[in-house]
């Protein structure tokens, strides 16, 4: 793991994505700590950070792309498959080479409390606390990236549907106030989905029973549940798609509150991600 | 070493290797050889562990590949089809992260990837970038990546494509040096490749393993003739009649054509006969122009076996060499030659298939091209 850490890590740094990565976030924090603290005089670390995070809509893409659609193409994957390590073990080095550089100017930016201090009082727990939200946050979406990136062999398809998931997913708080909120509108919502994770499933495996396994294993609770308990519905649709709202759990972590299940939240959404890489890995090999 | 156990690959409706079972053994170079998609990179892929199988177990030295692919992996050097490069890394930096990937560590790193940088003659280009190396150096680096933590079997998918003769000859020099310590199993679909190499060879057909025996088995069976080719001017009639009557003749037939006819015979295995059928011909004052054993090359062996009606029967045997040699019979070299007769610049010569007059089909220099 520590070998393709490395390596992955100098290859990012000797590679212009680095760079771009490192200088992108650098000079949007930069423009908003000037915009927002030097000339508006807030003392607020934490509204800065909350702008930067569009940012993650083109850099998190950025930083993903290249991990596994790269290796694809050039066939170098055959060369991580024949290595006697675990595929686990292979993600996580190039997750945590991820994490590394996207580490770097979190850690600068981890700098501008101090410099704004000097100048008046900042508010220090609200400005690590949000810091470290806006780290655990970029975690989740590199991690998404990633994933996206061993759908496809190549980068700039990988990167354009993980910065459509990622812009959905921006997006989706003020969506979820749109939905309509009648039980029966819910349930259709449902349905469809349903169905939809059928069709995925079938996309994905090219088996009608398992497909339809998959869907049938939905539409059957959703029904019990709607033919029981018909009020409950109302407005679920809207309130299950806002708890996709990735972004919005680092608002929760602003305001010098340590919100636990924010941080609990993103977590498990790039593990979750995690493991969905290693196992679309393990499926290539299968197929 | 190795034990393939009934492997089978299916992809959808196609199966790509058929139940193929074999064994390799300590310290030798075995040769996989097949026509394109004949299933040998799927093979391979499976044997490494790239690949999962449809069925079928492989284990390397008692290591299941799939159980317990870490121990099996760490047996096992693998050069695939496309070295798997980085091409924006150096040699060094490439091998050193390999080497680390296979677990080694500190002293043993630079102490391996120095070693194999000397044997795979890399020395001059380690520390240029990959993607500035000839594609006979990026093969080298490859094999240098798959001779990383000692493993006791390397396994390396057509290592001489797209190479010049004289990069091939030397890529062949340095299999052969492996082979001196290692097990060397090498794929390849050009006979002379295999055969120049190989101690063993496998010959595979359509995902079906046709042969499996050693160089000199094979030479063997391919030496043993019983066909003779004469030529001879005079009259067919006469001339088979004479022929018919002789001792140790089985068959005899052929074709007339400008006054001197072709025939062909068999004869019984045992004795030469060559004396009495020129006496017979002389007697008959039809006189004899040439006189050929027909032979059969390892080529014709490799032809043969890889036409389309070689397939196992219910029970899964597959039929002996000798046995579709002889069912093939005489038309085995023209058969061959339609069948490939395309694309390739075969010469008229190649008909009679003596040893002056052979040229090889599968040469190099066209796999060359096509590699382009």
């Amino acid at each position: 793991m520590i070998s393709v850490f490395r390596k992955e890590f100098r290859s990012y740094m000797n590679n212009v994505t680095g760079a771009v990565f490192i200088a992108f976030l650098l000079f949007f924090a930069g423009i908003y700590v000037t915009a927002v603290n030097l000339r508006g005089g807030y003392t607020s670390f934490e509204y800065v950070l909350s702008n930067c995070t569009i940012v993650f809509l083109l850099l998190a893409p950025l930083l993903g792309m290249r991990s596994f659609a790269e290796e694809k193409r050039s066939k170098t994957d055959q060369l991580l498959y024949s290595l006697p390590m675990s595929v686990t073990k292979i993600v996580l080095g190039k997750y945590f080479a991820m994490l590394a550089v996207f580490a770097i100017p979190v850690f600068i930016t981890g700098l501008y409390p101090l410099i704004l201090s000097l100048f008046g009082e900042v508010f220090f727990k609200g400005a690590y606390i949000a810091l470290l939200g806006f780290f655990v946050l970029g975690a989740a979406l590199i991690a998404i990236c990633m994933f996206m990136s061993t759908l496809t062999e190549s980068q700039v398809i990988s990167a354009v549907i993980s910065f459509g998931a990622l812009l959905v997913m921006y997006m989706m708080n003020g969506l979820s106030t749109t939905v309509p909120t009648s039980p029966i509108a819910s349930y259709i919502c449902f349905f469809v989905l349903s169905i939809a994770l059928g069709v995925v499933f079938w996309l994905l495996t090219r088996d009608y029973i398992i497909s339809a396994i998959a869907a049938i294993v939905c539409l059957i609770p959703l029904n019990i549940f709607y033919f029981t308990n018909n009020a409950a519905f109302g407005g679920l649709f809207g309130k299950v798609i806002s708890y996709l709202a990735v972004f919005d759990r680092f608002t929760d972590m602003t305001g010098g509150i340590f919100d636990v299940t924010a941080l609990v939240y993103l977590l498990s959404f790039a593990v979750f991600f995690v493991y969905l890489t290693v196992q679309a890995v393990e499926k290539r090999r299968w197929s | 070493m190795i034990e393939v156990k009934n492997l089978v690959k299916q992809y959808g409706a196609h199966r790509a290797v058929n139940s193929i079972s074999f064994t390799v053994e300590k310290g030798k170079i075995y040769g996989l050889l097949g026509p394109n998609g004949a299933g040998k990179s799927t093979t391979m892929n499976i044997i490494t562990g790239c690949l999962a199988a449809t069925s079928g177990s492989v284990t390397v030295d008692g290591h299941d590949i799939f159980e317990e692919p870490i121990e099996a992996k760490r047996l096992i050097g693998y050069l695939p089809e496309m070295p798997p490069l980085y091409t924006d890394m150096t040699p060094t930096e490439y091998l050193t992260f390999v080497a680390e990937a296979k677990g080694l560590r500190g002293f043993d790193v630079t102490g391996q990837v120095n070693e194999v940088i000397e044997v795979t003659g890399l020395e001059e280009y380690k520390n240029k970038l990959i993607k500035n190396l000839s594609k006979g150096y990026r093969q080298r680096v490859g094999i240098a990546q798959a001779m990383l933590g000692n493993p006791e079997v390397i396994i390396l998918d057509e290592p001489t494509v797209g190479l010049d003769p004289k990069q091939i000859l030397e890529i062949r020099d340095l299999i052969r040096r492996l082979g001196e310590t290692k097990t060397v199993i090498l794929s390849s679909h050009i006979l002379a490749e295999i055969s120049a190499v190989c101690e063993h060879i496998m010959i595979i057909s359509r995902g079906n393993l046709v042969a499996n025996d050693t160089l000199e088995n094979l030479e063997a069976i391919a030496n043993k003739s019983n066909k003779l080719r004469l030529s001879v001017r005079g009259g067919l009639e006469a001339i088979l009649e004479k022929l018919r009557a002789l001792d140790g003749v089985i068959s005899a037939d052929g074709e007339e054509k400008d006054g001197i006819s072709t025939v062909r015979l068999e004869l019984e295995k045992e004795g030469d006969h060559r004396d009495g059928i020129f006496f017979a011909m002389s007697e008959n004052k039809t006189p004899i122009l040439s006189m050929d054993y027909e032979e059969t090359t390892l080529e014709d062996i490799f032809l043969a076996m890889t036409e389309d009606d070689v397939y196992p029967d219910e029970e899964g045997n597959l039929p002996s060499i000798e046995e579709i040699l002889s069912r093939r019979g005489k038309s085995v070299e023209e058969d061959a030659t339609e069948e490939i007769g395309e694309n390739t610049p075969l010469s008229e010569d190649n008909e009679t298939g003596s040893d002056e007059e052979y040229t090889p089909l599968f040469t190099t220099d066209r796999e060359e091209d096509d590699a382009e």
